[in-house]
């Protein structure tokens, strides 16, 4: 090895042993331990080797409710959160005046901490002893029965947590979706225009497609953000998530891992590797329907 | 005559069917934003209730005719807010500095020296980037339980630091410096690490502003590792403390001081967002995520 070559590695070292011990091993040794069956976390030893873990997993009532409000958040979230930014965008580029105070305001969320403004939310929808909450007062206004949404029933926790998890997502959608239709060529616009084509046929026809790619784009990381939901549950109904039954999938992971319920290394391991197939077979889907639609 | 009038009216209704469109999209505009705003209002006016006013107000009043400030008293005092503030701090400046630290040395080796399976290590280090964190905190759970770093910054920092994404960033923005200037200050006999120092870092001075400040805000929001890896109090960063403050703090019905420990936490980061909206935003939009 040269002196030039010792000197690169030596640039290198740092990231390499960092990246070597908290990342590489890591996903090795994750393997190792979701196959490893009776793991004793305080002696670190365990009794055979199989498929044990998963099957507990797949069998714990808990994991299958995790899974269920996962899956509803992610099939709820994911277009209503897209569709939105798609519409706010549009409507924000097609003004002027004010667009850049909109676009800052809009970034907000983006950069708050979770868990704190999810305490926010939490006190607007919750109904307590003192008080029916904010949005009770609007739901009464409107003739409505008013709901505890924090400590209620199963769908109201659903609702608020969606509503949560759309509100924290839009800033990237919509920045990204707001820099995506810039960089449409104007000229495609100005042509429509002599042609007179009409405002939704130029949506439809020009600008659709012209930010399909980032829509995609969007959809797919928005699937994989919306399977790892946790800390927004966590921030509105408090770290025992299983007892307010608004676990998520990688909350499960965690609890397995520590906490009241913790200590099981193993259970954790198979859950997350539960998880992640899961998420990389919607990909793989989802890459597959767009690259067939693009095709047509 | 009658075909240009037809024209006129014609124009008219277009225009005036434009301007309603305009009307309609500021009105639609103007609801997110309040959906955006609402709940930062919310939590700034309720820190400004007094407890007693706050819970003797069954339908929730949009304003306060007395606002006090016994609140952010309470937040300091009766929980340890500013050692949660204090700690984060730490956290978040010490991490960043190392990240950047180490990365711009990696991304200089990649970007400028020449060594052999240069391209190779690149192309791993992308696909480092795949990897979810999710799978590997299990494993770091476990090392830094063994290792006896729980309740220390040391465990907290460690595992943090390294970000591929701000490596690969680093890197796209050191190949733009000109190569003719590497050559003019290595005929002037200037070392790496110098001309790294006084030319590189210079140069790329936005790009690493960039990346500082989005670590910053990731690590001022990190919930998840440091709920792992610390349970003694001394040690817990602002999420943490609020989730405490949120399940034993005040007492469940202490909401004005809740809200005033929210405010707190959340004030730092909008400065800084504020401060450097154009950066922040053109750095996630580069490919940051959120979580």
């Amino acid at each position: 090895m040269d002196r030039n070559s010792k000197k690169a590695w030596l640039y290198l070292l740092p990231s390499l042993i960092l990246l070597g011990l908290f990342l590489v091993y890591p996903l090795i040794d994750v393997f190792v331990y979701s196959f490893e069956e009776c793991f004793n976390f305080a002696s670190q030893t365990y009794e055979g080797v199989g498929l044990y873990n998963y099957l507990y997993v797949l069998h714990d009532p808990y994991f299958l409710q995790a899974v269920e409000n996962t899956f509803v958040l992610v099939i709820i979230t994911v277009p209503v959160s897209t569709g939105l930014a798609l519409l706010i965008s549009t409507g924000l580029s097609s003004i002027q005046p004010l667009r850049n105070l909109f676009q800052t305001v809009y970034f907000l969320p983006y950069v708050t901490n979770t868990l704190a403004v999810g305490l926010v939310f939490m006190v607007l929808f919750q109904k307590t002893e003192y008080t029916d909450g904010l949005i009770n007062l609007v739901i009464q206004l409107f003739g409505g029965e008013s709901i505890d949404f924090i400590n209620g029933p199963h769908w109201a926790k659903m609702f608020v947590l969606c509503f949560y998890t759309v509100w924290v997502v839009m800033p990237f959608k919509i920045l990204v979706l707001t820099s995506a239709l810039a960089s449409v060529n104007p000229d495609y616009y100005k042509a429509a225009r002599v042609d007179g084509t009409s405002r939704t046929r130029i949506f439809f026809r020009i600008t659709l497609p012209m930010i399909s790619p980032m829509l995609v784009y969007l959809v797919i990381t928005g699937f994989i953000g919306a399977f790892k939901a946790y800390s927004d549950a966590v921030a509105l109904f408090g770290t025992d998530l299983n007892a307010a039954g608004m676990n998520t999938i990688v909350g499960y992971v965690y609890d397995m891992l520590y906490g009241d319920s913790g200590g099981y290394p193993s259970y954790a391991s198979a859950a997350a590797i539960i998880l992640f197939v899961i998420v990389l077979t919607i990909t793989c889907i989802n890459l597959l329907v767009t690259r067939k639609q693009v095709r047509e | 005559m009658t075909s240009h009038k037809d024209y006129e009216t014609m124009q008219r209704a277009a225009r005036r069917k434009s301007g309603l469109l305009q009307a309609l999209t500021y009105l639609g505009l103007s609801i997110w934003a309040v959906v955006v705003l609402f709940p930062f209002y919310w939590m700034v006016l309720t820190s400004l209730k007094s407890y007693g006013a706050y819970n003797s107000e069954h339908t929730p009043v949009f304003f306060t005719l007395s606002p006090t400030l016994e609140n952010y008293e309470n937040a300091f005092t009766a929980v340890p807010l500013g050692g949660y503030l204090l700690n984060t701090l730490i956290f978040a400046v010490a991490t960043t500095a190392i990240m950047v630290v180490v990365s711009t040395l990696a991304a200089y080796a990649f970007a400028r020296l020449k060594f052999r399976g240069k391209n190779l290590l690149f192309g791993l280090f992308l696909s480092m980037m795949m990897i979810p964190s999710e799978l590997v905190v299990i494993t770091n759970f476990v090392t830094i339980t063994n290792w006896d770093m729980r309740n220390s910054f040391p465990g907290l920092i460690l595992p943090s630091i390294t970000s591929v994404f701000y490596i690969y960033l680093l890197k796209e923005s050191f190949e733009q410096v000109p190569d003719e200037l590497y050559r003019a200050a290595k005929v002037d006999g200037t070392s790496d690490l110098k001309y790294l120092w006084k030319v590189m870092i210079p140069i790329c001075r936005p790009t690493i502003v960039t990346i500082t400040i989005l670590k910053l805000i990731e690590c001022w929001n990190s919930y998840v590792w440091p709920r792992l890896i610390t349970d003694d109090q001394a040690y817990f960063l602002v999420s943490n403390g609020i989730q405490e403050i949120r399940e034993n703090g005040f007492g469940r019905e202490n909401v004005p001081a809740m809200m005033a420990a929210v405010v707190v936490i959340s004030v730092p980061l909008i400065l800084l967002f504020l401060a450097f909206r154009n950066k922040i935003m053109e750095g996630v939009s580069r490919g940051g995520m959120k979580g």
